[in-house]
């Protein structure tokens, strides 16, 4: 028998108490125990990307995560992007550009399509980028850098990378991309 | 998965003396490695000592003792341009974090590098300084609990001398394991003569990377000199001018995501045609992050010209044993380490006379 250790998870914006025996992994703990299944199980080993979330604002992976050790967190999903239905901008271009076909990995793609932006936002380097402390630019060969660790099945790479750019330039535009800031 | 406990410990010496404590408890940082592992069996530990709390992720720059600017005139000078005082990443210090941080851009431009190179932006959010250097093979047979390993069970034969050798070492393996050491920052690591801080039951101590990873001998199954319970607190980089001109080059597979074939981390020197200091790791090659000194040596002093270049890599490989396996073996890993250890030395060579 084992004991199982409370925690508390902030879910999409809602607080939840759960006891987890301390196997439990954090893509386990949304998708058995509190029905959110937006995150999803596609290798359980972190290759794959489709059950990438954000946890306290950065892009990570669920199945490599231990619920226990992320007591406190806040977390967002693809669900939590999307709250009463309305569309985050980088879902709405997903859809704009047929970025997905059977749709298993886009809640990981969109997630980590957030972060992506988010990391870009804060000056963040890729391996493609050839002036380390010059600005950061999502062209599309940084976005299919910064998108590498989703795979899509159904192979829906060039639509993913145009739909990432189209918020990426609108980001771009209001200058939110910002030059060489550290992190 | 085996049951385990769970304990989130407040402080580095409490970890340290919890795991002290039991012959199965292991540290989890990331969890990148240990996760996958619990899941395959491969790991079986009866508790898991978090360090979430435990280790730092600060990374600062080293008291070096002078005026800041490493040059003792004591005027402070530059200091945000200097190359000459050292760094100190915490052991927590996430990968995505070191890799996007100023310093480590400036002035240790391969380890910004290699850690880019490495897995995915998700992974890296999560990996940790202290568990990128501890994590274990990519070795298939390690890694699949069905077919025997002796880096898994000293009893059992290793599965890879008569099967897949594609990312196998052809130099410093023995008959007993032929694994490579998978990580790529490592690798930067060695090849910038950086530490590591380490708190033990007895103390701290501190040690050469270049020194940490063992080679398998007659015992695969320890990848480090750690002992059990030894915790890694810090990596420190030494002030080094020539960081700054250093390139990480990774050869693989797919263009992203994927573990290296051959890889190679190099700082570069050149004075009037002439190479004047030189530092050289190779990953991919070895059960450890493979510190060239034999290139290092044919180099120092030599023209600085692709020849000279190529020498030296075939200087490194003179000892090389690649395996010929029925599945491909990996002798094409000798052209890639010349080819690889060439093209990166030589664009060095290129931004010194721009
Ligand atoms: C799909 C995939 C692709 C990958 N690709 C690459 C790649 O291309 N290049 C690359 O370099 N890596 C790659 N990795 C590996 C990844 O970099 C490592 O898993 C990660 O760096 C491990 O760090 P962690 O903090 O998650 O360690 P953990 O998994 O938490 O721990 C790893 C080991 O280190 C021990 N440990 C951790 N911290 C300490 C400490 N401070 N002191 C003592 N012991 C400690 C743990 O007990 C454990 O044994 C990949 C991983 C995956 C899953
Ligand atoms: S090469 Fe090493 S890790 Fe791989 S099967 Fe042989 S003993 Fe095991
Ligand atoms: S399910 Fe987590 S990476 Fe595949
Ligand atoms: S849309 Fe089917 S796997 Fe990506």
């Amino acid at each position: 028998m084992t004991t199982t250790i409370p925690i508390g998870l902030t879910v999409d914006g809602r607080h939840h108490d759960l006891d987890v025996d301390p196997r439990t992994t954090l893509l386990d703990a949304l998708r058995e125990r509190l029905g959110n299944t937006s995150p999803k199980k596609g290798c359980d080993h972190g290759q794959c990307g489709a059950c990438t979330v954000l946890v306290d604002g950065r892009r990570v992976l669920s199945c490599l995560t231990l619920a226990v050790a992320k007591d406190a967190a806040e977390v967002t999903t693809a669900d939590g992007l999307a709250p009463d239905g309305a569309l985050h901008p980088v879902a709405e271009a997903f859809l704009a550009h047929d970025a997905y076909q059977c749709g298993f990995c886009t809640p990981g793609q969109v997630c980590s399509a957030v972060g992506v932006l988010d990391e870009a936002a804060h000056g963040a380097p890729s391996a493609v980028t050839d002036d380390l402390t010059g600005p950061t630019v999502l062209d599309r060969a940084e976005i299919a850098e910064r998108m590498s660790g989703n795979l899509c099945r159904c192979a829906a790479y060039t639509n993913i990378v145009s739909a990432v750019a189209e918020v990426a330039g609108d980001a771009a535009r209001r200058g939110s991309t910002v030059e060489g800031a550290d992190r | 998965m085996r049951p385990f406990t769970y304990a989130r410990p407040d402080d580095a010496e409490a970890a340290v003396a919890t795991v002290g404590a039991d012959p199965g408890a292991v540290f989890l940082a990331g969890g990148t490695n240990l996760l996958d592992h619990l899941k395959l069996g491969v790991a079986t530990p009866s508790s898991v000592v978090d360090l979430g709390r435990v280790t730092s992720t600060a990374i600062t720059e080293l008291d070096d003792g002078g005026d800041g600017d490493g040059d003792g005139d004591g005027d402070g000078a530059a200091r945000s341009s200097t190359t000459r005082s050292g760094l100190r990443i915490g052991a927590g210090a996430l990968n995505s974090d070191v890799a996007a941080h100023p310093l480590v851009r400036r002035r240790y431009p391969a380890l910004a590098q290699a850690l880019l190179a490495g897995a995915s932006g998700q992974l890296r959010n999560m990996a940790t300084t202290g568990g990128n250097l501890l994590q274990r093979t990519r070795c298939v047979y390690f890694a699949d609990t069905t077919t025997p390993c002796t880096k898994r069970d000293l009893t059992q034969p290793c599965s890879a001398r008569e099967g897949w050798t594609r990312y196998h070492a052809i130099l410093g393996a023995s008959e007993h394991c032929l694994a490579t050491h998978p990580s790529d920052m490592a690798v930067a690591l060695v090849a910038l003569d950086a530490t590591v801080q380490v708190l033990g039951a007895d103390g701290t101590r501190t040690l050469p990377v270049a020194e940490l990873h063992r080679l398998p001998g007659d015992d695969p199954t320890h990848d480090t000199v750690l002992r059990h319970g030894e915790l890694i607190t810090a990596v420190d980089l030494p002030a080094s001018p020539i960081a700054a001109r250093s390139a990480y080059r990774k050869v693989r597979d797919r263009a992203s995501y994927a573990f290296a074939l051959v890889s190679v981390a190099a700082a570069l020197g050149v004075r009037e045609g002439t190479v004047a200091d030189v530092r050289i790791a190779l990953g991919g090659v070895a059960p450890k992050p493979w510190r060239a000194t034999r290139a290092e040596d044919a180099l120092r002093g030599a023209p600085a010209t692709d020849e000279s270049y190529r020498a030296a890599a075939r200087a490194e490989l003179a000892d090389a044993d690649p395996v010929e396996s029925p599945l491909g073996g990996n002798r094409f890993k000798l052209d890639l380490v010349v080819g690889a250890l060439t093209d990166t030395l030589r664009r060095l060579t290129e931004e010194q006379h721009s």
